[in-house]
C-alpha cells in the first residue's frame, strides 16, 4: 500500500479493492452497538480544511474516531492561514505538533501533491479534495456503493467492477469528483460516459479513458449508475449555459429520464444536491438514489483508507475482536 | 586599459584566430598575433561571439529589490554573456515616465556589468487604457526605443493600433505580450492533455495566436513595426510566418524554456515550472526551435523574471509566474539549437546579440567581431558539461527550472567595451 492517498489514478486494482474490501469489514463496525475499533490509538490526525466543507470533514472525523484517532480539526478561515500564513509553515506548524496524518482540503489543484512531495513534511497526506482536480476518497466510496448496490454486498468481495456501465452528467470541467471517478472507475474496469453540455467538458478529454456524449437520454439505457454531479448556479453568468432552466432541461434527472434507465440502475449524487437544477425532488427522494447510503459509505472507505495509510498491518476487524474480549 | 589578447577562439564557431582588444575596442582580428604586454587568454576549442543582447530581461527595480536590483540583475547577465540587457517596464512603481527610466538607465550606468536599456509602458500603469508619455521617455537620458506593457497585453486594438503609429514618429517599437486576457481569466497552465488531468485552468494557445493576428494585421494597416515578445506556441510561429511573407514589418523572440520544457513538467505541481506564457506541448517546442532556425522567430530573449524563494515554496495556484534565465540562456541555446544542428554559432551570435541589438537599436552591441569594433565580446566553452546549481547564481532569485539538470556549454569571458566582467567564470 502506498504512503499518501493524492489521486485515484495512484491505484492500482489491487490496492482499490482491497480499500473496497477492508470498508466492508469497517462498515461492519458500524451496525454494532459500540462503533468503535482501537486501530489507530495513539495516532494524531488532522483535518487541514481550506476550503469550507462540512460534510467531508464531518465524514473523515467519523472514521478517525471510530478508528480511535486523535483528531484536530484544522480550518483555514479565521486561523494564521487568513493572516497570509503561507500552506508549507501551517503543513509544518502542525507537524511539529506530533501529527501522523493530514487530511487536507484546498482549493488549488496540485496543494496535497506539494504537501506530499516537496519536503516540507513527513506526515501521511490523504486528499480529501483539491480544486479541479481530485477527490479520491469520493471515488472510492462511489465505486463502493456502486459494487454494493450492482454486484453485491458480499458477492462482492475481492471484486471490481467490470463491464458495468457509469454514465457521469454535469459539470465535469470543475469536477474533481469526475476526474477521480472516471480514474478509479477505468482501474476497476467499467464503462464510464460523460454527459455534460459541451462548455462544461474540458478539452484534452480526448485522453481520458471514457466516452463523452452531450445526449442524456441516448445514454441513460445503456447505464447500470448514473451520477449526477452539482452544478453551480453561477456558471451560467460565466456563459456556460443560458439559464438554469435549459441547462435543467437538457442535463437534469426527472421521472420521465429516470424511467429511461434500467430497471436495476441507480442514480448517485456525491452531494450537496442543487434540487430543480440537476435533479427533480422525485428523482433525489426515491428509492433508487443512493445518496445517503454513499454518505454512511463514505465513513467506511474513509476508515479503510486510514487504516491502510496509517501502517494497520494486522487485519482491522479480526485483530480488534480479540482485543474487545 | 590595458591589452587583452584572446588566443585561437573559434570566431563565431569558425576558424581558431587570436582577437586583440586595445582598450574597449577590438584592435586587430588575426592569425598569430601578439602584444607586448597584454593579458593573454588562452582559448583554444572555445567559442567568440559578439556580447549577448537580452531583449527581455525583469530587473525587478525599483520595487522589488528583494527579487532583483539592477546591480545584481547585470552580474547575472555578464555570468551569462550579455554585455546589454533590456529592462522591463512592469516594476513598482512602473517604468512610465521619463523619471523611472531615467533612474532604471542610471543604475545600469552605476552598475557597470553591462549596459542597460530600459523598456518604457505603453499605458500608464500598464492598464491598457491610456498611452503613457512615449516620447518624453525616448526624449529623457534613458533613450527608450521599446515600449511594452509585458505582464500585460495592450489588449485594447485602438490602443494597440495608437501605440504602433505614435512611436514611429521616433522610430520606436512596441513589443506586445499577447494574451488575450478573457481568454486566461484564472488560466494556470497550458489547456490540453495535461491540464484536464491536473484540474488547472487552461492557458489556451488561441489567447496568444488571436492577438498575434490580430496586431500584425494592424502593423499592416498603420504601417509600423511590432515586435512579439515570447511566442510559444506552433500556431504563433505559422502567423508570424504568413506576416512576414506578407511583408509585414514583424519581429518575434522566443524564450530558452519554451525552446526545451514542456506543460509534462507541471505534472509535479512544481511552480518552478510556473510561467507566462505557459509552457506548451512537445510539438509546440519542435515549431519554436525550427522557426528559430528557419528564421521566422528572429532573436532569443530571456524573459528573466526573478522570484523570491517564499513565492515558488508554495501550492501552484498561489505561485508567481516566472523563471530566472540570464545564467542558462547560452547553455539552453547549445542544447537545443547548437548541439541539435538546427543552428551554427554564427546564428547563435545573429539571434542572441546583432538582431535583437538591431531591433532594440542598442549602439554598439550586436556587431562583427573585427577590428574597430567595441569589444563587447562573449567566450564560450562549448565542450563543457555540467548539472545547473542555482546556488551559484549570480541572480538574487533561484527560481530555475534547471536546477541538476545537465546542460552544455559555459561562458567563461565576458568583456564590455574591453573590460573584463566575467573571467575564468567569475565575475570581476
Amino acid at each position: 500500500m502506498m504512503r499518501h492517498l493524492i489521486s485515484a489514478a495512484d491505484l492500482t486494482r489491487d490496492d482499490a479493492v482491497l480499500i473496497l474490501d477492508t470498508a466492508e469489514e469497517m462498515a461492519r463496525v458500524a451496525d454494532r452497538p459500540i462503533k468503535k475499533l482501537p486501530a489507530l490509538r495513539g495516532r494524531t490526525v488532522v483535518n487541514l480544511f481550506f476550503e469550507d466543507s462540512t460534510r467531508t470533514r464531518i465524514s473523515f472525523e467519523a472514521a478517525e474516531k471510530r478508528l480511535s484517532a486523535d483528531v484536530i480539526n484544522f480550518a483555514a478561515k479565521g486561523s494564521s492561514v487568513s493572516k497570509g500564513e503561507s500552506l508549507k509553515d501551517t503543513a509544518q506548524t502542525l507537524e511539529a505538533m506530533g501529527v501522523d496524518a493530514v487530511v487536507i482540503r484546498h482549493g488549488a489543484s496540485g496543494a496535497p501533491y506539494r504537501l506530499a512531495t516537496s519536503g516540507w513534511i513527513d506526515a501521511t497526506v490523504i486528499n480529501a479534495g483539491d480544486g479541479t482536480h481530485q477527490h479520491p476518497t469520493q471515488a472510492l466510496l462511489d465505486a463502493f456503493t456502486m459494487r454494493r448496490r450492482l454486484v453485491g454486498r458480499d458477492t462482492g468481495l475481492g471484486q471490481d467492477l467490470e463491464g458495468k456501465r457509469v454514465t457521469v452528467v454535469g459539470d465535469i470541467l470543475h469536477s474533481r469528483v469526475a476526474r477521480s471517478n472516471v480514474d478509479l472507475l477505468h482501474t476497476l474496469g467499467a464503462e464510464v460516459t460523460l454527459v455534460a453540455p459541451p462548455t462544461l467538458v474540458p478539452v484534452g478529454v480526448e485522453h481520458w479513458p471514457c466516452e463523452v456524449s452531450y445526449d442524456l437520454d441516448r445514454v441513460l439505457p445503456k447505464s447500470d449508475a448514473v451520477m449526477m454531479l452539482r452544478v453551480q448556479r453561477e456558471r451560467m453568468n460565466a456563459a456556460f449555459f443560458p439559464t438554469e432552466r435549459e441547462y435543467s432541461r437538457r442535463y437534469g434527472l426527472d421521472g420521465d429520464r429516470m424511467a429511461k434507465m434500467p430497471e436495476h440502475a441507480i442514480v448517485m449524487h456525491p452531494g450537496p444536491m442543487v434540487r430543480g437544477m440537476e435533479i427533480t425532488a422525485e428523482v433525489a427522494d426515491s428509492d433508487r438514489c443512493t445518496v445517503v447510503e454513499q454518505v454512511a459509505n463514505g465513513v467506511s472507505i474513509r476508515m479503510a483508507v486510514l487504516y491502510l495509510l496509517l501502517g494497520g498491518n494486522e487485519p482491522a476487524v479480526t485483530h480488534s475482536r480479540t482485543e474487545e474480549k | 586599459m590595458s591589452k587583452i589578447l584572446i588566443r585561437g577562439a573559434k570566431v563565431l564557431g569558425g576558424e581558431p584566430q587570436d582577437v586583440l582588444i586595445d582598450g574597449s575596442e577590438i584592435a586587430e582580428v588575426g592569425q598569430g598575433l601578439s602584444a607586448e604586454g597584454a593579458v593573454v587568454v588562452e582559448a583554444e576549442g572555445k567559442v567568440l561571439l559578439p556580447g549577448l543582447v537580452d531583449l527581455h530581461t525583469h530587473l525587478r527595480e525599483p520595487g522589488r529589490e528583494d527579487s532583483e536590483t539592477v546591480l545584481t540583475g547585470t552580474r547575472a547577465a555578464a555570468s551569462g554573456g550579455f554585455t546589454s540587457v533590456f529592462a522591463m517596464a512592469n516594476t513598482f512603481p512602473v517604468a512610465d515616465t521619463a523619471g523611472v527610466v531615467e533612474q532604471v538607465w542610471r543604475l545600469g550606468k552605476e552598475s557597470g556589468y553591462c549596459d542597460v536599456q530600459p523598456i518604457g509602458a505603453v499605458t500608464v500603469g500598464l492598464e491598457g487604457k491610456k498611452l503613457a508619455e512615449l516620447g518624453a521617455m525616448h526624449e529623457s537620458a534613458a533613450g527608450v526605443t521599446v515600449f511594452s506593457d509585458d505582464g500585460k497585453c495592450v489588449d485594447d486594438a485602438v490602443i494597440m493600433r495608437r501605440a504602433l503609429e505614435y512611436v514611429k514618429a521616433f522610430g520606436g517599437v512596441v513589443a506586445q505580450h499577447a494574451q488575450e486576457p478573457r481568454l486566461t481569466e484564472g488560466a494556470q497552465m497550458n489547456e490540453g492533455i495535461v491540464s484536464a488531468e491536473l484540474g488547472l485552468g487552461g492557458w489556451p494557445a488561441v489567447a496568444e495566436e488571436s492577438i498575434i493576428a490580430r496586431d500584425v494585421l494592424l502593423a499592416e494597416h498603420v504601417g509600423s513595426r511590432v515586435h512579439i515578445c515570447h511566442l510559444s506556441t506552433a500556431g504563433s510561429v505559422e502567423i508570424v510566418r504568413w506576416a512576414k511573407s506578407r511583408g509585414i514589418d514583424v519581429t518575434a523572440e522566443v524564450t530558452p524554456h519554451h525552446l526545451l520544457l514542456t506543460d509534462e513538467l507541471v505534472r509535479t505541481y512544481n511552480p518552478v515550472y510556473k510561467v507566462n506564457p505557459p509552457l506548451r506541448t512537445e510539438r509546440d517546442v519542435m515549431a519554436l526551435r525550427e522557426a528559430l532556425a528557419d528564421g521566422t522567430i528572429d532573436i532569443v530573449a530571456t524573459d528573466h523574471a526573478p522570484h523570491p524563494h517564499e513565492d515558488k515554496d508554495c501550492e501552484w495556484g498561489a505561485a508567481a509566474m516566472g523563471m530566472v534565465g540570464l545564467e542558462t540562456a547560452l547553455s539552453v541555446v547549445q542544447h537545443t539549437m547548437v548541439d541539435t544542428g538546427l543552428l551554427t554559432w554564427a546564428g547563435v551570435a545573429e539571434r542572441m546579440s546583432l538582431t535583437p541589438a538591431r531591433i532594440g537599436q542598442a549602439a554598439g552591441h550586436g556587431r562583427p567581431v573585427s577590428a574597430g569594433e567595441p569589444a563587447n565580446l562573449t567566450l564560450v566553452d562549448p565542450a563543457y558539461r555540467g548539472p545547473v546549481d542555482p546556488a551559484g547564481f549570480a541572480s538574487r532569485s533561484r527560481n530555475t527550472p534547471y536546477e541538476g539538470r545537465e546542460l552544455p556549454g559555459r561562458v567563461t569571458h565576458t568583456w564590455l567595451r574591453g573590460r573584463a566582467t566575467l573571467v575564468d567564470g567569475k565575475l570581476q
